[in-house]
């Protein structure tokens, strides 16, 4: 059976190659000027600017926050690029972007080019800081969606981005909230109009290439009342030696009747088999139920990163509003993962449902950190949460940390956990039926995992699953 | 300066002040302890106001009162076996008392086996030195990074002293009767430390009461060493009035096989912390936590435990549940760890409150910190009413609304009084719990003190 671990956990991260691109980069080290030369490459106007500049002076007052079941070494935030480009001219028709760039997204599997329709998934790519191509824009346009790189959307849709910039996440809502918020660099803007059901899966690629940058990317999605998006988004990064800072914001607007589900297959390079390189991921999630009966849908998959630190939440404002987050997150060798979710209750008749499934294996810690809030004057709200740890060998940990916090009467909150490894029963079981090993254990994480996978889109339900193969199946504890 | 700073600068002069007096009469093991644990006290930023584990207690209200600190024992010009008698009927105790923290010099001699020594602390440091080098101080060490712990050892000169040797059963249980009784606002530490030894069984009844209507604040810490196979069942019942607050530890140390059963019962008092420490160190280790909390007015009640499984084949299970009315307010934060090698580990955690109205307040964190595989872990959480298909079922057999959420909430809090194993006094408490939700006056029938701050 210790073969069988050997196997999987020496798996090799496939995404883990270099594009030889040329980019456009800044130097090291952060300061005021630098947050000046971003927006100016940008081309911002002046309070976008004066945004970056209030975020920053305000994440210089802060203190990075340590209360996590993380052991995060020091970052020095001079030594991180805070903005790399792929270098590329102007005209940016499909026959015109680099050929590097191309192979490498073909290398992801992306559906980039629009001879893919067939597909049928709108790609917006951002390799390092930048978004490198949108496609089916102009259908979408079509039905007033608006689905474009973040950049483009402060130039063409200034006053859009205006309204909703902040607005769920403030500059000043954490310290790596601030920080994107000073030198965030590009990402996806989203915006389906009232009424309007988008009649196909909107996806962002995130792909960090250049050595020693950040990628800061900023993603805006605004359901108007009625309105129905599928938003997915999926991240690989270079294999190299040294860690690399990934610290993001989503803010998700979803108004009365509107539906929201946002999918996440993060897969960033978790570093190599002793625990060196990989990806930080910070990111700041959350999402906004302002109308009646609005609905937000988070489904993810962690399986990379070296520290995975999020926890996308929702504040159900709007009477009747409801939210799901379903997540499973693995982690392996010296991975090291907190995450969860917040569900604050403030509308009446509220619901939300947590179903988190954590595996960890090798020497990794994964932690489960959900908060559950029903304010005083929120009534009936409902919340079920379910958080399941299973661990794959005695050396890696699984925490839980929920935090509820009720305030009415009339709420109704669960919460359950359980903490278990695959049974020697189980696998008994199956290998008397003919089942191997490894496909016995395979077969039990599908079905751990199931009630999350489930969840995803089919194009990512595919990625997730073949993900979690690598990540895992056949380490049995 | 802020409040917090204020408070810690009169701690720290009333340390500096006081020292003679806290040293004066009290053995040189607990005095030689007052330093470090001072220095620790400050180190960790005095009175816990932004620390995780005190996330939803507000202490800054409770500290900040002219309280007076008594630092040597005043004679109590009545007979408090007298005053005080508590009155479990069919249940046959030996009862000792303590007044503020200090064991009360009129105590009787409790008819207890020969080898069994109850007595005060200050006493216990003089004649059994061996024993109490070796386990005082020892057992508080599991609270790395609670203040209010290390604040007790710097401050506390007297308690209650048990110890069963070993192959010794105590048959009858002891009551220790800690009682508050002043002429003005008070402060006070009491250390108790019970030992354990090999084989060795006892029933531990602790009872806490306030005599006087004055606002009092008490750092208690108990520690408790059980030895191989060693057995004992604790019972705490917190009885006092909205003014009188408790800082109440308890660390348990367990060895191989050692079985640990403890309830924890809340009815009344202002601001109650109660922190359970459980330490597994050996094999086969057992310990079962229940608690239950009855909370009305502006009550705050806040239940932190941390049972940490160091060993394999462990056994832990814990049970807390509560009923809260008017503006109350209950945390829960349970805390299980499982060390890498503690394989085997069963552990169960739940935590069940029943809000009637709402101004009251939860806020419940269990927690899981697992770094063994072989283990069944789990926890839950709720929050809810009074089941509304229950109710329509009595109400339709002609039980009045009112009957009929009694019963129903009588049941729920039954579920944790079922556990005690001392029939008496598990009649008593149903016969409390059910005055206490009815709203009367909770207190023992004989009870002279009829406080009028309830």
């Amino acid at each position: 059976m210790d073969n069988i671990i050997e196997e999987f956990t020496g798996s090799e991260y496939k995404y883990g190659f270099v594009t030889n691109v040329e980019t456009d980069t800044i130097g090291k080290g952060l300061n005021e000027d630098v947050i000046r030369t971003i927006s100016a490459k940008k081309e911002e106007p002046d309070w976008l600017l004066e945004f970056r500049l209030k975020a920053y002076r305000h994440w210089l007052t802060m203190k990075m926050p340590r209360w996590a079941q993380l052991d995060i070494p020091d970052i020095d935030y001079q030594d991180i690029v805070y903005y790399a480009a792929p270098k590329q001219k102007e005209n940016r028709s499909w026959e015109e972007v680099d050929p590097e760039l191309k192979a490498t997204f073909d290398k992801l599997g992306i559906p980039l080019s629009e001879q893919m329709a067939l597909s049928g998934v709108a790609v917006d790519a951002v390799m390092d800081s930048v978004s490198v191509k949108t496609t089916f824009k102009d259908s979408l346009a079509e039905r007033g969606i608006i689905f474009c790189s973040f950049s483009e959307a402060v130039k063409n849709h200034p006053d859009l981005i205006r309204k909703y910039l902040g607005s769920v996440v403030p500059y000043n809502d954490n310290y790596f909230a601030a920080l994107n918020s000073a030198v965030f660099s590009d990402g996806s803007f989203v915006y389906i109009p009232k009424g309007v059901r988008c009649p196909m899966e909107l996806s962002t690629y995130f792909r960090i290439n250049a050595r020693n940058t950040g990628q800061f990317e900023r993603t805006l999605i605004v359901a108007e009342d009625d309105a129905y998006v599928s938003y997915l988004e999926g991240c690989t990064a270079p294999q190299r030696d040294e860690n690399q800072l990934h610290a993001a914001i989503v803010e998700i607007i979803v108004e009365k009747n509107a539906e929201v589900k946002y999918s996440t297959v993060q897969n960033w390079y978790p570093g190599d088999k002793d625990g060196k390189g990989g990806i930080y991921n910070f990111v700041t999630k959350r999402g906004l139920c302002r109308g009646e009966n609005a609905r937000l849908i988070w489904a993810q998959v962690e399986t990379g990163s070296a520290i995975t630190w999020k926890y996308p939440s929702t504040i159900l404002k709007g009477d009747g509003s409801v939210s799901e987050f379903y997540s499973v997150a693995v982690t392996n060798n010296y991975q090291q993962a907190d995450t969860g979710t917040k569900m604050i209750h403030i509308g009446n008749n509220t619901r939300s449902r947590i179903v988190s499934k954590g595996i960890s294996a090798g020497f990794s810690s994964n932690s489960y950190r959900g908060k559950v809030k029903v304010v005083k004057s929120c009534q009936h709200a409902r919340n079920y949460s379910q958080c399941d740890s299973l661990l794959l060998g005695d050396k890696c940990g699984a925490h839980t940390f929920p935090y509820l916090e009720i305030e009415n009467s009339t709420a109704q909150v669960e919460h359950e956990a359980t903490t278990s490894k695959i049974g020697e029963d189980q696998i008994f079981y199956c290998n008397q039926r003919g089942i191997s090993t490894e496909d016995a254990v395979g077969l039990i994480i599908k079905g751990y995992a199931g009630d999350v996978l489930n969840k995803m889109p089919m194009e990512f339900a595919v990625e997730a699953q073949k993900l979690l193969q690598i990540s895992l199946e056949g380490s049995v504890g | 300066m802020s409040d917090f700073e204020k408070i810690n600068t009169d701690f720290t002069t009333l340390f500096l002040d006081g020292r003679a007096l806290l040293d004066a009469g009290n053995s040189a093991v607990m005095n030689s302890c007052r330093k470090e644990a001072f220095r620790k006290f400050l180190d960790l930023g005095g009175i816990p106001h932004e620390q995780e584990e005190y996330r939803y207690l507000k202490l800054l209200p409770l500290f900040d009162k002219d309280y007076h600190v008594v630092l040597k024992y005043i004679r109590q010009e009545v007979d408090l076996n007298e005053t005080f008698r508590c009155t479990v009927t069919d249940l046959v105790t030996n009862p000792v008392l303590t007044v503020n923290g200090w064991w009360f010099d009129g105590n009787l001699k409790p008819e207890i086996p020969e080898e069994v020594v109850v007595c005060s602390m200050q006493e216990a440091s003089v004649k059994y030195p061996d024993l109490f080098v070796r386990h005082y101080n020892h057992y508080v060490t599991a609270a790395r990074k609670d203040s209010l712990v290390a604040l007790n050892t710097a401050f506390a000169q007297d308690g209650v002293f048990v110890y069963v040797p070993d192959d010794v059963v105590m048959e009858r249980p002891l009551q220790i009767i800690n009682l508050l009784r002043a002429k003005a606002d008070l402060m006070g530490f009491q250390r108790n430390l019970i030992v354990l030894g090999r084989n060795a069984k006892a029933t531990i009844l602790v009872c806490d009461h306030t005599l006087s209507e004055h606002d009092f604040l008490i750092n208690n810490a108990t520690e408790v060493y059980l030895g191989p196979n060693a057995h004992m069942e604790y019972y705490q019942v917190q009885n006092q009035h909205l003014g009188a607050s408790q800082i109440n530890s308890l660390f348990v140390s367990q060895q191989r096989h050692a079985v640990f059963d403890s309830n924890l019962v809340t009815l009344y008092g202002g601001v109650i912390r109660n922190n359970l420490y459980v330490a597994l160190n050996e094999e086969g280790g057992e310990c079962h936590l229940y608690g239950l909390y009855i909370q009305d007015k502006k009550q705050v009640v806040d239940n932190y435990s941390y049972i940490d499984h160091i060993a394999p084949r462990c056994v832990s299970n814990e049970h807390f549940k509560g009923v809260l009315d008017d503006a109350a307010m209950a945390n829960f934060c349970g805390c299980i760890r499982v060390r890498p090698d503690a394989q085997k580990t069963e552990a169960y955690q739940a935590n069940h409150n029943l809000l009637l109205t709402d101004t009251t307040r939860v806020n419940a964190k269990p927690q899981l910190i697992i770094d063994a595989d072989d283990v069944k872990c789990s926890h839950g959480a709720t929050v809810g009413q009074i089941d509304e298909e229950a109710m329509f079922y009595l109400r339709s057999r002609g039980i009045s609304l009112e009957e009929a959420r009694m019963m129903m909430m009588f049941g729920f809090a039954h579920d944790i009084i079922q556990r005690v194993k001392l029939e008496p006094l598990r009649v008593k408490l149903d016969d409390l719990i059910d005055k206490r939700l009815r709203g009367e006056m909770s207190k023992c029938y004989n009870c002279i003190m009829q406080c009028k701050k309830s």
